[in-house]
């Protein structure tokens, strides 16, 4: 299944920002995570088009996965 | 050296020092800046009048080792919202007047003839002098006379051209370690100071130490505050990419203010975004970490340069980015950087003057997207004070009014920043009921809403929103107390240690028993104390509302309106 998938701040690094991957069915932003040789523990906010989700919820064909370090500011 | 009060008549231009009452003793920052003006301002003056007072107060612990201290409070009734108001801003000047044991500096009084002057803050109290050379000048321009007629060290809180045509939304600006600025950015603090005719305020170097009740229990408290606040992760991303890194958070939200306020995402969010930044400034040579004062262990300041490595900017924030970014439909880095360095010059608010830019492109006067226009408007306009330029430098509310723009985003006459309220639902509330007009610092729900930080409550959902509105005001108020930057609260609000090290910290320094009860209490009262004020100056419930058009117009992508009722938003002053 395709999903798309937006990387920032560090994770972008030595990676991409936006690409479309094809993974297999249900994998969770975990999943992808680890495919990508990114520790899951790192990550600070995911979010599954443009909602804030956890790290466990299975994908579907055509979502979009956001995946940020810890952020603050303001 | 012992705390005293310095206090300025710019009526009779006398000065004196004078003992800290014993109701101010534990106070400090924004409790100290909000209760003297709430003490000895009229509610109902006129804010440019010789009744309004200027008080600036480091907080309570500046000046001191305790790491991110360094905050500076300035308080007066505000021009822009005719409420109560204290806006704090980082740059050397907390620590060097709380090292002079200036508790707090109070400015009251009107001066008679027609000139401007400036004052210096030195260990014996303050001296007033005539000012001619730098009237009509730059905020650089003075920090650079002053360095020359001074020294270097002395510190430097000055306005711009905008402070001294009483312009609403002027700011007050503090110098920073690299001669740069600092603001008190919100609520036109910058006119009240040119009320008073004052067009700098320089700060004696002095070397003394604040003295401490108990040194040894202080150094812990420091050290384990310190390490919670460097091993907080969002520390390290703040040091990183800066406060911009929250362009693609928001906008992946769908919660980032674009178009002034009629879409939640933007185009171009990734070439103003703080990623985009982090190369450009490697590429060109800037600094990605910087701090605005010394014992900043965050640093989320950076210095940006142009494309041929000059020096462009620096403290360049999301939020000044955002409003001239993405709300005015700018998707260029470098034309917001020379925006954001001509507003620090001039001497106004960037949040602001930004979305009254943005008003003002709904209002035809100026296409969406024309930077340069922006630009020119700046410096041709405001800075030299025609009648457009005062129009926009007087704030969205004055731009709104002016041309019968009805989608006008502000609350209290004071422009909303960088989150949209309907799509971030906490944030609206802390938009509507703050003290202090449309504040996202007062209470940033954005944390918990956005950021997972202290939880997590859905930003789209009503539910909880007023609860955590309220908690988030109360603790801000007395953070704001103690010269800590609001950055610390995400180790405060994630890491068991900071806050018992930061209560330790202010026992330590005054020999007092506080517990975090107490510290709940002082924001409680704060808050209180800054209600009351308001409501005497003739603000009602009725107030701490939303423009209309948040209920009216949904905002995409959630298709999201704001839909509290007044009803409800009047629960937040249940406590």
């Amino acid at each position: 299944m395709k999903v798309r998938v937006r990387l920032f701040g560090a994770f972008r690094q030595g990676r991409f920002r936006d690409k479309i991957l094809d993974l297999e069915a249900g994998i969770t932003p975990s999943g992808v995570m680890e495919s990508l040789g990114i520790d899951a523990g790192k990550a600070g906010i995911i979010m599954v088009n443009s909602r804030h989700a956890s790290l466990d919820r299975a994908l579907s064909e055509g979502d979009i996965l956001a995946v940020f370090p810890a952020v603050g500011g303001g | 050296m012992k705390d005293r009060i310095f206090r300025v008549n710019m009526t009779n231009l006398f000065t004196s020092i004078e003992e800290v009452p014993a109701a101010w003793a534990a106070l400090g920052g924004r409790g100290l800046t909000s209760e003297i003006v709430a003490a000895e301002v009229d509610p109902s003056c006129h804010p440019l009048g010789a009744s309004n007072k200027l008080v600036f107060a480091p907080g309570l612990l500046s000046g001191t080792v305790a790491a991110n201290s360094g905050r500076l409070s300035c308080g007066a009734k505000s021009p822009l919202t005719g409420t109560i108001k204290e806006s704090n801003a980082g740059g050397t000047a907390a620590q060097m007047l709380a090292r002079l044991g200036c508790k707090a500096l109070v400015i009251e009084g009107k001066p008679q003839e027609d000139k401007w002057y400036s004052l210096h803050v030195t260990p014996q109290g303050v001296t007033i002098s005539e000012e001619t050379e730098l009237v009509g000048k730059g905020n650089f321009q003075v920090v650079d006379t002053v360095h020359s007629r001074l020294g270097q060290q002395h510190g430097v809180i000055t306005i711009g051209p905008a402070g001294e045509m009483l312009l609403l939304a002027a700011n007050i600006s503090v110098k920073d370690p690299d001669g740069k600025l600092r603001s008190h950015g919100r609520g036109g603090l910058g006119a009240v100071m040119g009320s008073k005719r004052i067009k700098f305020i320089a700060i004696d170097p002095a070397d003394s130490t604040i003295p401490l009740a108990d040194p040894e229990t202080f150094k812990k408290a420091s050290r384990t505050f310190a390490k919670a606040l460097l091993e907080h992760p969002v520390s390290q991303t703040l040091g990183e990419y800066g406060t911009d890194i929250l362009i693609n958070v928001v906008n992946e939200a769908g919660a980032l203010p674009t178009r002034n306020f009629t879409k939640g995402q933007f185009e171009g969010h990734d070439a103003i975004s703080g990623e985009t930044m982090h190369e450009l400034i490697k590429k060109r040579g800037g600094k990605v970490k910087h701090f605005c004062h010394k014992g900043c262990v965050i640093q989320c300041s950076q210095v940006y340069n142009d494309k041929n490595g000059k020096y462009l900017t620096s403290g360049f924030e999301y939020e000044s980015i955002w409003a001239m970014g993405a709300d005015c439909c700018v998707d260029d880095l470098d034309i917001i950087a020379e925006a954001d360095h001509l507003m620090d010059d001039i001497g106004i608010d960037t949040i602001e003057t930004s979305v009254a830019m943005g008003v003002a492109m709904e209002a035809g006067i100026l296409d969406f997207g024309n930077g340069k226009e922006a630009l020119r408007i700046l410096r041709e306009e405001v800075a030299k004070g025609t009648p457009l330029g005062r129009i926009i430098g007087c704030g969205a509310g004055t731009v709104g009014k002016t041309f019968g723009v009805t989608r006008v985003p502000v609350v209290k006459n004071q422009a909303i920043p960088a989150y949209d309220p309907r799509a971030v639902k906490g944030i609206g509330i802390t938009y509507a009921t703050s003290t202090m007009g449309a504040d996202h610092t007062a209470g940033y729900t954005i944390a918990t809403n956005l950021l997972n930080s202290g939880g997590h409550v859905d930003p789209l959902s009503k539910q909880g929103q007023v609860e955590l509105s309220r908690n988030l005001q109360i603790a801000t108020a007395a953070v704001d107390s103690t010269g800590m930057c609001i950055f610390t609260a995400f180790a405060i609000l994630d890491d068991e240690r900071c806050l018992p090290a930061l209560v330790d910290m202010i026992n330590a320094r005054f020999g007092t028993s506080l517990t975090a009860d107490d510290v709940t209490a002082l924001g409680k009262r704060i808050l209180k104390t800054e209600r009351q004020f308001n409501m005497q100056a003739g603000f009602t419930s009725a107030h701490d509302r939303l423009p209309e058009f948040f209920s009216l117009e949904a905002v995409s992508p959630h298709n999201a309106t704001w839909d509290f009722s007044g009803r409800e938003i009047d629960e937040f002053w249940d406590f």
